[in-house]
């Protein structure tokens, strides 16, 4: 009885905690300007489908992508036996589901076979980040604490299926052994192999068993609390992400109506603009960002595809779509943790351009669109460029020289070369 | 010079005056009508567009910067007053369909005027191409043979991933019985020439490359005797890339337009 007032209280200390730092998140992505990303739900839905939950674009890499797949099919799958786990938890039962005898028993079997898939991919993707060291997963964006929210992602993945795949074990044995409370259900694959490296004792298999049970569900509540501070969130901002996600063709930047309002005054003087919403051109903090951009930040899991097909990375610029993504989560946190200080986000004398992201980055960008594509779950690194370079140039008037050139003799002659107008024919006369 | 045309291209303004309207509008855009090694291709698609007797025009000294690098670069007020401004030429002439040269122009035409007030059919001049050759009106004779001649494309990224035009500049080439052979990124994993988001006009910021040699030494590893390009600017960065290899003696950069027409013997 103890223990199950415990495990609720566990249980519901862990989801009201975890919904009090979503409510958060969720304030700060409403920091953002509006955009109106609700139209054709049906092509939303279905992008949603095939890039979140089907996963289409990762398969772009089909080693990263299978394993990927097998750790995401056993996190989904292995959640049916927390279901079971929360039920037993509550009402004091053992293997509540156990009823349903062969169904049960392919279920467990599933579920074990997945746990050891899920064991093995994290065990191969900490290979490959911290022996092989793939490039995709270096950068000065992945030092410190984004290369440690890694591995601890993956070790504590490790870490939850032993526990599963052990509680088994032990489970089993004392199946075998005909102990009280452990009746004889499920089929267990994976975990008749660890059997023998249990101990024999009854006591002994019985604290094994509950304090695996424990250690996997409390684990689990844990991990859950551990998502809104790590890059882990994208197991479930890949979906709305993906359905908000941008419909037209890359290609596209969006018209800024407030623009096209003035420039209308301007062509027109008998047009008259409707009233104008205060706010600056571009974006120069996150505020002025949508809450498309701010959320693509939350959802960014920092799998670094886009920096390495980024040409101005490839090529050794300082700029990588990533840190741009990074830069902008970690702004709007910190925002966040202002506005709960003092209420004010933005008197701290930072903003996202210069203290986070720098002009060198903004220019370097070939808006090639690489990143985009790339992106295995929709994100937009090239949408808050050129937020930022709207900043520079219409706010600031802050571009290169050279493209300050360009502009003018677009302005000036109407092409971004000092040639006339005159002389626009001339191709087709000239010998 | 054997570029030179045999032929008077049609102005908006003349086509007007005597009461006609054309069956498309060749937008030419700036480096089309400016840089020297485009106007090839400028020239090559009139002849193309004459060659097939489709009725044409070009806007001449009323056409202006779409504001596509303006829009790049930051600046929308500028592209918007662009766009705006070129939206009133075009509207006043009642133009349905466009063709343009430059993978940059067809962008911002196809997807960024409609919401200024410009809606128009609009393709871009490997599309027209792929038309003609579909309709049986264009074939590969009469002119150089591109057979079994290696030929790489490079996908412009306004073209392919900016939208989704892959097959038509290939359909073109397979036209020409030649060895298409791709390279490692290509089409929707394409890489940059380095000079698209108005990269163009200014220099690379510091690194240890420079992108389009990067591109270069990609496209040199399929050994190829002609890379094609469908876009003015990749035309720059590629011809560069060449050069700088010192390739420039055996291979050729070429336009899809220009090799089009040599096929054609236009």
């Amino acid at each position: 009885m103890v223990l199950q007032i415990l495990f609720i209280a566990i249980a519901l200390a862990g989801v009201a905690l975890f919904s009090y730092n979503l409510k958060k998140v969720i304030r700060n992505i409403r920091i953002g300007k509006a955009a109106n990303r609700t139209d054709q739900p049906q092509k939303r839905m279905m992008t949603m489908v095939k890039v979140a939950l089907g996963q289409t674009k990762m398969f772009f890499r089909p080693i990263p992508a299978f394993l990927h797949l097998i750790v995401y099919a056993g996190f989904v799958i292995i959640n049916i036996e927390v279901l079971e786990i929360m039920i037993d938890g509550i009402f004091g039962t053992h293997r509540v589901f156990g009823g349903m005898g062969a169904l049960y028993n392919f279920l467990i079997a599933s579920f074990e076979i997945l746990a050891l898939g899920v064991w093995l991919g994290c065990a191969i993707f900490l290979i490959r980040r911290n022996i092989i060291k793939l490039k995709r997963f270096s950068g000065v964006e992945m030092k410190g604490w984004p290369k440690s929210d890694a591995n601890y992602i993956l070790i504590t993945e490790i870490l939850l299926m032993t526990a599963f795949l052990v509680m088994n074990a032990a489970d089993a044995k004392l199946q075998a052994m005909g102990a009280a409370h452990y009746t004889t259900v499920g089929s267990f694959p994976v975990s008749q192999f660890l059997m023998n490296l249990l101990p024999n004792t009854e006591g002994a298999l019985i604290a094994i068993e509950r304090g695996c049970w424990w250690f996997h569900i409390v684990g689990i509540f844990g991990f859950l609390n551990y998502l809104p501070y790590s890059k882990h969130f994208h197991i479930m901002f890949a979906f709305p992400n993906t359905y908000f996600s941008n419909l037209e063709p890359k290609g596209e930047f969006s018209n800024m109506q407030s623009v096209t309002n003035e420039v209308k005054a301007m062509l027109d003087p008998s047009f008259t603009p409707p009233e104008a919403e205060a706010g600056k051109f571009g974006a120069k903090d996150v505020n002025d960002l949508t809450w498309v951009n701010l959320m693509n930040a939350y959802t960014c899991t920092e799998c670094g595809r886009c920096t390495s097909v980024c040409p101005a990375n490839i090529t050794g610029k300082l700029l990588s779509p990533r840190k741009i993504m990074m830069d902008t989560r970690d702004r709007l946190e910190e925002v966040g943790k202002n506005i709960d200080k003092t209420g004010n986000g933005f008197d701290d004398g930072k903003s996202l351009i210069d203290s986070y992201i720098s002009r060198e980055e903004i220019w370097a960008c070939t808006s090639c669109n690489a990143c985009t594509q790339a992106c295995p779950i929709n994100i937009d690194p090239l949408a808050i460029i050129t937020e930022l370079r709207r900043y520079a140039v219409m706010e600031e008037s802050q571009a290169p020289a050279s493209i300050n050139a360009m502009l003018g003799n677009i302005e000036n002659n109407g092409a971004p070369w000092k040639y006339s107008p005159a002389d626009r024919l001339n191709w087709a006369k000239e010998s | 010079m054997s570029e030179q045309l045999n032929f008077e291209v049609p102005t908006m303004a003349e086509l007007l005056a005597k009461g006609e309207e054309p069956e498309i509008l060749f937008w030419v855009g700036c480096a089309g009508s400016y840089d020297e090694r485009a106007q090839k291709t400028t020239r090559d698609i009139c002849k193309i567009l004459h060659h097939v007797g489709m009725k044409y025009a070009v806007l001449g000294t009323e056409e202006s910067c779409t504001g596509d690098p303006a829009k790049r670069a930051g600046n929308e007020f500028l592209f918007q007053m662009q766009a705006m401004t070129n939206i009133e030429v075009l509207n006043a002439y009642n133009i349905k369909k466009i063709v343009t040269g430059c993978p940059h122009c067809f962008n911002t035409i196809k997807n960024e005027y409609p919401g200024l007030g410009g809606t128009y059919e609009v393709i871009h001049h490997t599309q027209l191409i792929q038309d003609l050759i579909n309709d049986g009106k264009l074939k590969a004779e009469g002119g150089e043979s591109f057979k079994g001649r290696k030929i790489t494309y490079h996908d412009p990224c306004y073209l392919g991933r900016g939208n989704d035009v892959y097959e038509a500049p290939r359909k073109a080439l397979e036209a020409l019985d030649a060895q298409l052979v791709e390279m490692k990124r290509c089409k929707s994993n394409g890489l940059c020439c380095g000079a698209g988001g108005a990269q163009m006009f200014k220099e690379p910021e510091k690194g240890n490359k420079d992108i389009n040699i990067e591109r270069i030494e990609e496209a040199l590893e399929t050994q190829p005797q002609v890379i094609a390009a469908s876009c003015p600017f990749c035309m720059t960065m590629l011809r560069d890339g060449v050069k700088l290899k010192d390739q420039d003696k055996n291979v050729q950069v070429l336009d899809i337009a220009e090799i089009t027409a040599r096929a054609n013997g236009l």
